[in-house]
């Protein structure tokens, strides 16, 4: 490797960013609990772990996006000038690129150099913007067809991925020195993707550093020097690249608990379990009482899987009074709680067409449907007539399973329902989807959680939008979701 | 639809109107005759680019009507009477569309909600002005609005300078690049440390400087105001900025189809009225021809759609 060789040419001994025993607190929940951490001149750090596991959270508080609770960030290269996070970290050459793009689409190429770079303004600030982001694009994805002038949001998503790159890495007011590409490559193709590891070696011999994030395997081991192993909020392994095999980082990076759940599942599913009820163009299929998990890293097409199929099983007219299909929302918010509402009406929405009688809702009716699920879900309030939000974050999550199975919905789809979930909530709620598939209902569940997906007797793992395993019975273990959701291979070499 | 041939619609549409009206009417086709036709389409042009300011950070604004006519109350009555005291009030005018953008952004509050009732705010103040219909244009006003330039009508050139300079603040300067920005994805420049409140605030204020020029240049040319004498404005200027190639959300915006909307749609009505049609049938012929421009750019837009799928698959 040559990125041994460059490493600490310009300053050798400090460190351009230092994180001590920093921790993010998001009210109960720790996203980051004492993370130290140093990036120096010339390295090149892989930072790895499964969904959840505060990376995004330290990126956060690399670039000063966020500010630590406890503990302190201390940059390389500081003049003292720049009071507050962002723009300390910006002073002192810290770029991010992040995974969910972050250009204006309705801006050119060039434009969107402005947003960053805050010293382009004046008379001719546009040849200096096309300047930068044409060498910035030369440089690292030679062959590539862009011009500075083009619409960002006429350009493909690989280009607009290689666009935001670029712009991370083009020269500015201050030249970058530590860049962090958040899932970098996770649109582009093999030979760009290669453009890019090269480029990122090159920018560390010249003595510059990057924070690698990545779920291919064989990519950061490609390029970096040292790995750090992100579990729970905390830091539990950093060595160098070399000291890690593929296997021992999927190892370092799972749990050890949650085994015994799968294999309770697995010997009374045989009697549950009927015939085939539902199958997806993209291979997804379910049998009759079965619960079949989506598992794999966040945003990798599950959710947006359930989704098509909850639409083109559902919303289909005269069907309304006998759903094929129910959905419990995992963002409350978004697609769950109508916050104005009651309890009951909450509870029952799904459910009002058998409820109703001669076009008026039947109050007596709409009471003892609530009355009975309150009962056999144990949801705690003493009226059902108080507002929703009076609830617990469990509680309401209960309401939604309660709007779900009260219907006679066949298929039940759950989109990651147990965020934000407490424990003892969610032992009650596996209880309840047990119980409801003993009856031969049928349940798809997205999980971004391990052990919630070791409760099912079917896995499917996803992987840039398509499955990239099945697992079933003692198969599903969380070192096999884990090695399925990241790309064990080389990056196409 | 690509940027570039977004412009072409609006022009399309304002040939194709214009040709129609010298068709009816050739007389129209002179020195004379186009600036009345175009007179009044220079305020109702200004509020257009008011409009957009606001529709380029994803807001709405329902007040520009009264706050077009507010403005005119204070031009016919303090401007003209007491000349330093009316710019105060135009200037505190200005900030308070300031104030209202950057409260719209700091409490995460719906924008049309805000506006409409600002709506009243500006309406009120204007009737309290101007109980009836009256005051005086300042002369300088008066002398501006009526100068007769060589071989181009007043009103031609004076659309085509507010075009030509609001499409260099907003399209080409650097901080216009960052409005845009706000509109495209606001997220990204709060990111890059930008205060996303400024900028809207900076917008908004535009909006009230557009909408001051607006109110000042209408009771240039009517001489006298009234409490309602705008309150159209709203309306037309949204349709306006439609009309132009932009759009609701998403920061796309362009100052020169704007004008060229706003043009488009006060020429809308001289061709009615050529046309002897009965003023109770005017609105709802307004109506339907934007209807028929806007339904001609969905088809287009959604060509361009399948092309780019074409493409990309």
């Amino acid at each position: 490797m040559e990125v041994a060789t460059g490493a600490g040419r310009s300053m050798p001994d400090v460190p351009l960013v230092a994180l001590s025993g920093a921790c993010v607190h998001f009210g109960a929940m720790r996203a980051l609990d004492g993370v130290s951490l140093t990036v120096s001149p010339g390295e090149c750090v892989g930072l790895m772990g499964h969904n959840g596991a505060g990376k995004s959270t330290a990126v956060n508080v690399i670039n000063g996006g966020l500010t630590p609770t406890e503990g302190h960030v201390r940059y390389g290269n500081e003049d003292g000038k720049h009071g507050t996070g962002a723009a300390r970290a910006r002073a002192c050459g810290i770029r991010s690129v992040f995974q969910e793009l972050s250009l204006c689409p309705n801006l050119s190429v060039l434009e969107n150099l402005r947003v960053p770079h805050r010293d382009l303004t004046g008379f001719g600030w546009r040849k200096t913007a096309a300047a930068r982001i044409a060498g910035a694009l030369d440089e690292i994805f030679p062959g590539h067809r862009i011009e500075p002038g083009m619409i960002v949001g006429d350009l493909t998503l690989a280009e607009r991925q290689m666009v935001e790159i670029a712009a991370g890495f083009a020269s500015g007011p201050t030249p970058p020195r530590l860049v962090i590409l958040d899932e970098p490559t996770s649109s582009l193709d093999a030979s760009i993707a290669r453009q890019l590891l090269e480029h990122v070696r090159r920018f560390c011999a010249k003595g510059g550093a990057v924070i690698f994030i990545s779920h291919m395997l064989g990519e950061v081991f490609e390029v970096a020097s040292r790995i750090d192993v992100m579990k729970d909020g905390k830091i539990i392994a950093s060595r160098p690249a070399s000291e890690f095999t593929q296997q021992g980082l999927i190892d370092a990076m799972g749990h050890v608990a949650a085994e015994k759940a799968a294999a309770r599942t697995a010997v009374e599913s045989d009697q549950r379990i009927g015939g085939e009820v539902l199958k997806t163009p993209e291979g997804l299929n379910a049998r009759k009482g079965e619960i079949v998990g989506l598992a794999g890293l966040a945003g990798h097409g599950q959710a947006e899987a359930l989704a098509r199929f909850f639409m083109s099983r559902s919303g289909k007219l005269g069907r309304v009074k006998d759903p094929e299909v129910a959905f419990v929302a995992g963002d409350r918010g978004r697609d769950g709680v109508m916050p104005l509402w009651s309890i009951l009406r909450n509870l029952t929405l799904t459910h009002l067409p058998s409820l109703t009688r001669r076009g008026l809702v039947d109050a007596v009716a709409e009471q003892a449907l609530g009355a009975d699920w309150k009962k056999r879900i144990g949801i705690r309030t003493d009226n059902l007539d108080n507002l929703i939000l009076s609830l617990s974050g469990g509680n309401q999550q209960k309401v939604l399973f309660a709007r779900a199975l009260a219907s006679t919905a066949p298929i039940v789809v759950m989109d990651d329902p147990m965020r934000g979930v407490d424990v003892g909530t969610k032992q009650e709620a596996y209880d309840m989807i047990r119980t409801e598939a003993a009856y031969g209902r049928t349940f798809l569940w997205y999980s971004t959680e391990t052990d919630e997906v070791c409760q099912c007797d079917r896995v499917f793992v996803f992987r840039n939008g398509q499955i990239s395993a099945e697992l079933s019975g003692d198969g599903i273990t969380e070192e096999n979701i884990l090695a399925a959701s990241f790309q064990m291979q080389g990056t196409g070499a | 639809m690509n940027g570039k041939y977004r412009i072409l619609l609006p022009v399309l549409s304002l040939t194709v109107l214009l040709a129609a009206v010298f068709y009816l009417q050739p007389r129209a086709m002179s020195y004379f005759g186009l600036n009345l036709l175009f007179n009044l389409a220079v305020p109702i042009a200004l509020a257009t680019i008011a409009q957009m300011m606001i529709i380029m950070v994803n807001d709405i604004d329902l007040s520009v009507g009264t706050f077009v006519s507010f403005v005119a109350c204070v031009t016919a009555t303090f401007l003209n009477d007491a000349p330093l005291l009316g710019v105060a009030i135009l200037l505190a005018s200005i900030l308070a569309y300031a104030a209202i953008g950057a409260l719209i952004h700091i409490r995460q509050l719906p924008a049309i909600v805000v506006t409409l009732g600002m709506s009243f705010v500006w309406g009120g103040l204007a009737v309290l002005l101007l109980p009836s219909p009256g005051g005086a244009a300042p002369a300088w006003i008066r002398t501006v609005m009526t100068v007769k330039p060589p071989l181009v009508p007043m009103a031609v050139v004076a659309c085509v300078v507010i075009a030509g300079l609001t499409h260099l603040l907003i399209m080409r300067s650097s901080t216009g690049t960052l409005l845009r920005a706000v509109g495209g994805n606001a997220q990204a420049v709060a990111r890059s440390g930008w205060s996303v409140t400024k900028l809207k605030a900076g917008a908004y204020a535009l909006a009230g400087f557009f909408g001051v020029l607006a109110g000042v240049c209408l009771v240039g040319l009517t001489t006298s105001a009234d409490a309602n004498i705008a309150l159209r404005y709203t309306l037309l200027s949204i349709a306006g900025v439609i009309l132009g190639g932009g759009e609701f959300t998403g920061g796309r915006v362009s100052p020169v189809g704007a004008v060229l909307g706003a043009l488009t749609l006060a020429l809308a009505g001289s061709f009615l009225s050529f046309m002897r049609l009965s003023p109770d049938w005017q609105i709802g012929a307004q109506g339907a021809i934007l209807i028929l421009v806007l339904a001609v750019r969905l088809i287009f837009s959604r060509r361009g759609r399948k092309w780019k799928g074409a493409e990309n698959g």
